[in-house]
């Protein structure tokens, strides 16, 4: 049917599934139910079932896509509102985002490597711990697949949320602060959300450590993957 | 509203042309949001003058990337081809993550006392 290459008709589609999962996944309380990914699934079988292309979607599609900069702009409001809890412990909480950002951009990069993925795969693997608007930007500016690591981030931030907090334990990080930052660093904003199931001090340092992870692996990643020679 | 979408389309504008200037390989977004903080701290701007814009934008920051998400169908192929790879290190790399995070943490605390 032709109609289902018209613009609106697409853009309303996106809305409507979203607002629908976003509702299924409060009624369910299930974790894996993420309305990001249940979205972007139902909406490839959609297209795909109906013959529509990838192009045709886009045309409606990149209006939304485009509000992805300002709103990592935006994220320097709750940054500016958290400058002062930094402040106070300013030297763990930048070494911990510190070590947390080169451990994961080396530990992902030499896994994939080391397990034969190709070169383009392993560029958009590399910035998968943090939130997905930086992780594409980063991802655009090595070379990578940007969507590649929309959906790999989506999955890194389930795979946090439902294990992360098991994992902190196996590994004796008992210190609710370190815990929060953890969930934050590596599992960006899905895992905050986590966090923030727990208390509000919890998901506080979590976002904290969203922002500060996203913004130095932003700054990082292209230096480390010269430095690991991929660049 | 006109004065929200000024100042976050001017930061992003000024991270755009630091970008162009420099060939620096650092999203503009990111620069962007820096200036913003920095112009809130330096209270240039305050924080009324973004707020309602900027808390929109932030919490529907998952809808945003549902149409880069839908690329995916254009990579099927590599995806069914790297799949061992792509989860193994996900997986392996997230637990990384999240322990030395903790730890780093815990041990500068201590040490600081």
């Amino acid at each position: 049917m032709d109609f289902f290459n018209n613009t609106f008709f697409l853009l309303a589609l996106t809305f409507g599934l979203y607002f629908l999962a976003r509702w299924l996944q409060k009624r369910t309380g299930w974790l894996l139910l993420n309305p990001i990914l249940l979205t972007i699934a139902l909406l490839i079988l959609f297209l795909k079932a109906a013959g529509v292309s990838y192009e045709t979607y886009q045309e409606g599609g990149h209006l939304i896509e485009f509000w992805l900069k300002p709103a990592v702009v935006a994220l320097g409001v709750p940054l500016y509102l958290q400058l002062e809890a930094i402040k106070k412990q300013l030297l763990p909480i930048l070494l911990s985002q510190l070590a947390g950002c080169v451990a994961g951009v080396v530990s992902v990069v030499l896994t994939a490597q080391w397990l034969g993925a190709s070169k383009a795969v392993i560029l958009s693997l590399a910035s998968k711990s943090v939130t997905t608007p930086i992780a594409m930007e980063v991802t655009k500016s090595v070379g990578g697949i940007p969507s590649l690591s929309a959906a790999v981030v989506v999955c890194v931030g389930l795979f946090g949320a439902i294990f992360g907090f098991k994992v902190l334990h196996l590994g004796h990080v008992e210190s609710p602060i370190a815990q929060g930052l953890s969930m934050g660093t590596a599992s960006h904003a899905v895992g905050t959300s986590t966090a923030m199931g727990v208390s509000h001090t919890y998901g506080a340092y979590a976002s904290l450590g969203l922002t500060l992870n996203g913004i130095l692996t932003a700054l990082l990643t292209p230096t480390i993957l010269e430095l690991l020679g991929l660049l | 509203m006109i004065r929200q979408c000024s100042i976050l389309f001017g930061c992003l504008a000024f991270g755009e042309l630091v970008v162009y200037l420099t060939g620096i390989k650092l999203p503009s977004s990111i620069i962007g949001m820096l200036l913003l903080t920095l112009l809130l701290k330096l209270k240039w701007i305050k924080l009324e003058w973004v707020r309602g814009m900027s808390d929109f934008l932030v919490a529907n920051l998952g809808f945003f990337f549902v149409p880069p998400g839908v690329a995916l169908m254009l990579y099927a192929g590599v995806i069914r081809a790297e799949w061992l790879p792509i989860v193994a290190s996900v997986v392996v790399s997230t637990m990384i993550v999240l322990v030395v995070t903790g730890w780093v943490h815990q041990l500068s605390r201590k040490i600081k006392r």
